[in-house]
C-alpha cells in the first residue's frame, strides 16, 4: 500500500540535503517551517463537491425514497411496501437470480478465456501483436452497437450464427427468443465484448512473472503443462483477482447489453435488477425503482465485499 | 516437425480469432453499404450495389440532422467531462497519496465506495431537477464526472506514489506551497497517467448509453449512442441505415484505437492489476 511519512519541515530540509540539492534562493521569509500544509485538503474540494452532490446525497436519499410512494415532487411514506412488492412479484425475483447468474457466468468465462488467450498471446506466436489488437478492439466499441449487431447475427435460422451451425448439421436455437437461452446468449456476447480487457490484464500479469521460474521448471524437466500449472497459474493470481472483481461488479450492474438485445425478454426471463429498475422508472414508479436500486446496492455490497476479502486473503498466501 | 506443428497451430489461432472477432465487424461494414432491400436479408453476402454515399446522406439528414446534433453533444460531453475528471482526480489522488490521516482514510473509503456502489438513479434525477440541471448537458457532464472520479483517482494515486517526495520537498524549499507545488511541479509529471485517464474515460463516456438515457432524454439533447437506439425503432426495416449509423459512431473509438492502442492497453493494465 502507500508509504506514509510525516510531512514536516524537518523532513523537508533533510530530504534536500539527502538529494544533494543546494538550498538555493533562500527565501527572505526563511525556509518555510510548515506554516500551511504542502498538501492542502483544498485540493480535494472540487472532487468532493461534485461527488458529494451528484453521488453521495442521492445514494443516501435513496434509502429514504425507497420507503415512499414518490412522484419526484411528492412523496408519501409507505414503509417497506416497495421492498415487499419488489420481492413478492415473481417477475422481479427472477431478476435477482438472473443478475447473479449473469455475473457469475460472465466473470467465470472471462477468467478462463482471458487466461487462455493471455497465455497464447504471450507465447512465441508470430501473429500475437495482431491478435492482441483484434481481441482488444471490441472493448472500445459501444455496447449498444455490439448488442444490435449480435441481435442480428443471432436471429433464428437466418442469422449468421445459426447458418454456420447448419453447415455442420446443427440446428441452432432461437438464441434470444427462447426463454431458456436468452440470458446466456447475452452473457456470451458480454464475454465476447469484454474478454479483451481480461486478456490484456492477464498479459500484463504473465509478463511480470520472472523468467527464472520458467527456467527452474525447464531444469527440472517439466513440460508446458507443468509450466502453466505450477508457475503461470499461481503467479498470475493478482491478474485473476482483478479480472474477477472488475467483471463481477460489471456483471451485477449490467444493463445496456441486456436492454439492447432482449429488453429483459422473452417475458421476464432475461430481466436483471438494473433492467427492472429502468422499467419501473419508465412506468413512473419512482419509489419502487429506487427500492430496486437499494436492493441492487445491498446485493452488490453483500457479494463484492466478502469476495474481495476472500480473494485478497488468498493473494497474500504464496 | 515442430516447426510445422507450430505453423499449423498459429494458423488455427489466427483463423479462430479472425472468425470470432472480425466477422461481426465485417458484417457491420457490409450491411452499412448495401441497399435497403439487400440489407433486409441480414445475411453475410457481398453487396450487389454500393449506395455508400446515399446511405451516408440519409443517415446524417434523418430526423432533421439529429446525428449531427448528437455528434456535437457527445463531443462537448466527452471533452468537458474528461477535462474535469482529469483535473479533479489528479488533485484528489495527489493529496490522497501524500497525506494520510483521518480525512485521507475517509477519502479512500469514499473512492472505493464509488467503484462498488451502483448509482441511485432516480434520486439523482430528483436532485438534478432541484438544481435546474435535469435534461441539460451540464447536468449530464456533472453526472459523468461524479461517476468517473473513483477510477481516475485510483490511477492517479498509484502514479503519484512513484514520484519521490524529495521532489516536493525541494520545491517547497524553493518557496512552492500547496497549489503551486501541485500545478507547477507535480501535475506536469503526471502526463503518462493523464493520457491513460483521458483515453479510457473518453471512450467510456463517448460510448455511454445508460446515463444519457436517464439524464438527458429527448431528441434535442441526443448523444450518439442514444441516436442508435432511436434509429433502431424508426428504421426497424432499414438495416443499412442503422448499420451505417453504427459504423459512423464507431469511427472515433476506432481512431483512438489506431493511434493510442499501446497506451490504452498499458494504462488499463496499470490501473487494473495494481489493485
Amino acid at each position: 500500500m502507500t508509504r506514509h511519512r510525516p510531512d514536516t519541515g524537518e523532513a523537508g530540509s533533510r530530504a534536500a540535503t539527502v538529494a544533494g540539492l543546494p538550498a538555493r534562493r533562500a527565501h527572505p521569509r526563511g525556509v518555510r517551517r510548515r506554516t500551511g500544509p504542502a498538501y492542502p485538503y483544498a485540493l480535494y474540494l472540487p472532487a468532493a463537491v461534485v461527488y458529494t452532490v451528484i453521488f453521495l446525497i442521492p445514494t443516501v436519499m435513496a434509502f429514504y425514497f425507497a420507503l415512499t410512494r414518490w412522484t419526484l415532487f411528492d412523496s408519501e411514506f409507505v414503509g417497506l411496501d416497495n421492498f415487499r412488492d419488489f420481492l413478492a412479484e415473481q417477475n422481479l425475483s427472477i431478476g435477482f437470480r438472473n443478475t447473479v447468474v449473469y455475473a457469475v457466468v460472465t466473470s467465470g468465462l472471462k477468467v478462463v478465456i482471458g487466461l487462455g488467450l493471455g497465455v497464447l498471446l504471450t507465447s512465441k506466436l508470430r501473429l500475437r501483436a495482431f491478435l492482441r489488437s483484434v481481441v482488444f478492439f471490441p472493448v472500445l466499441v459501444s455496447t449498444v452497437a455490439v448488442g444490435i449487431t449480435f441481435s442480428v447475427l443471432l436471429k433464428p435460422d437466418t442469422g449468421l450464427v445459426d447458418k454456420v451451425l447448419a453447415l455442420v448439421g446443427i440446428s441452432g436455437p432461437d438464441w434470444l427468443g427462447d426463454a431458456s437461452t436468452a440470458l446466456l446468449s447475452v452473457a456470451l456476447v458480454d464475454v465476447w465484448k469484454g474478454v479483451g480487457l481480461a486478456t490484456v490484464i492477464y498479459i500484463a500479469g504473465i509478463l511480470s512473472i520472472p523468467q527464472d521460474y520458467y527456467q527452474a521448471v525447464a531444469v527440472d524437466g517439466g513440460g508446458a503443462w507443468h509450466r502453466f500449472r505450477h508457475v503461470t497459474l499461481p503467479l498470475s493470481w493478482p491478474a485473476t483477482y482483478s479480472v474477477i472483481i472488475l467483471s463481477f461488479i460489471g456483471g451485477l450492474r449490467s444493463f445496456d447489453l441486456i436492454w439492447t438485445m432482449t429488453r429483459g425478454g422473452p417475458g421476464f426471463t432475461s430481466d436483471v435488477i438494473a433492467s427492472i429498475i429502468y422499467k419501473q422508472y419508465q412506468a413512473g414508479f419512482f419509489g419502487l425503482s429506487t427500492a430496486g436500486n437499494v436492493l441492487l446496492f445491498v446485493v452488490v455490497t453483500a457479494i463484492v465485499i466478502p469476495l474481495n476479502w476472500f480473494l485478497g486473503r488468498r493473494q497474500v498466501a504464496p | 516437425m515442430g516447426g510445422l506443428r507450430r505453423a499449423s497451430a498459429e494458423a488455427a489461432a489466427f483463423v479462430v480469432a479472425a472468425v470470432v472477432f472480425l466477422v461481426p465487424f465485417s458484417f457491420m461494414l457490409l450491411t452499412a453499404v448495401k441497399d435497403d432491400k439487400q440489407a433486409a436479408d441480414l445475411d453475410f453476402s457481398w453487396p450487389t450495389s454500393w449506395p455508400v454515399v446515399e446511405n451516408l446522406v440519409e443517415v446524417i439528414s434523418a430526423r432533421d440532422y439529429v446525428l449531427l446534433r448528437a455528434y456535437v453533444n457527445s463531443t462537448i460531453l466527452t471533452v468537458a467531462s474528461v477535462a474535469l475528471i482529469v483535473v479533479f482526480a489528479a488533485m484528489a489522488g495527489y493529496v490522497l497519496q501524500r497525506r494520510a490521516g483521518r480525512i485521507g482514510a475517509l477519502a479512500n473509503f469514499l473512492v472505493l465506495s464509488g467503484l462498488i456502489i451502483p448509482p441511485a438513479v432516480v434520486p439523482t434525477i430528483w436532485l438534478l431537477q432541484a438544481l435546474g440541471l435535469f435534461k441539460t448537458l451540464p447536468g449530464l457532464i456533472l453526472v459523468e464526472v461524479a461517476f468517473g472520479l473513483s477510477y481516475a483517482v485510483l490511477l492517479f494515486r498509484a502514479f503519484v506514489a512513484a514520484i519521490p517526495r524529495d521532489l516536493d520537498e525541494a520545491a517547497m524549499l524553493d518557496g512552492c506551497g500547496g497549489f503551486t507545488l501541485f500545478f507547477r511541479v507535480i501535475f506536469p509529471l503526471l502526463k503518462p497517467v493523464t493520457i491513460t485517464v483521458i483515453l479510457t474515460q473518453s471512450v467510456a463516456i463517448f460510448n455511454d448509453f445508460v446515463n444519457p438515457l436517464y439524464f438527458l432524454p429527448g431528441d434535442e439533447n441526443a448523444t450518439v449512442q442514444v441516436t442508435l437506439y432511436n434509429f433502431q425503432s424508426q428504421y426497424s426495416t432499414q438495416w443499412n441505415l442503422l448499420f451505417m449509423d453504427i459504423v459512423l459512431i464507431t469511427i472515433p473509438p476506432l481512431l483512438a484505437f489506431v493511434f493510442f492502442n499501446r497506451k490504452i492497453v498499458a494504462g488499463m493494465t496499470a490501473g487494473a492489476v495494481k489493485g
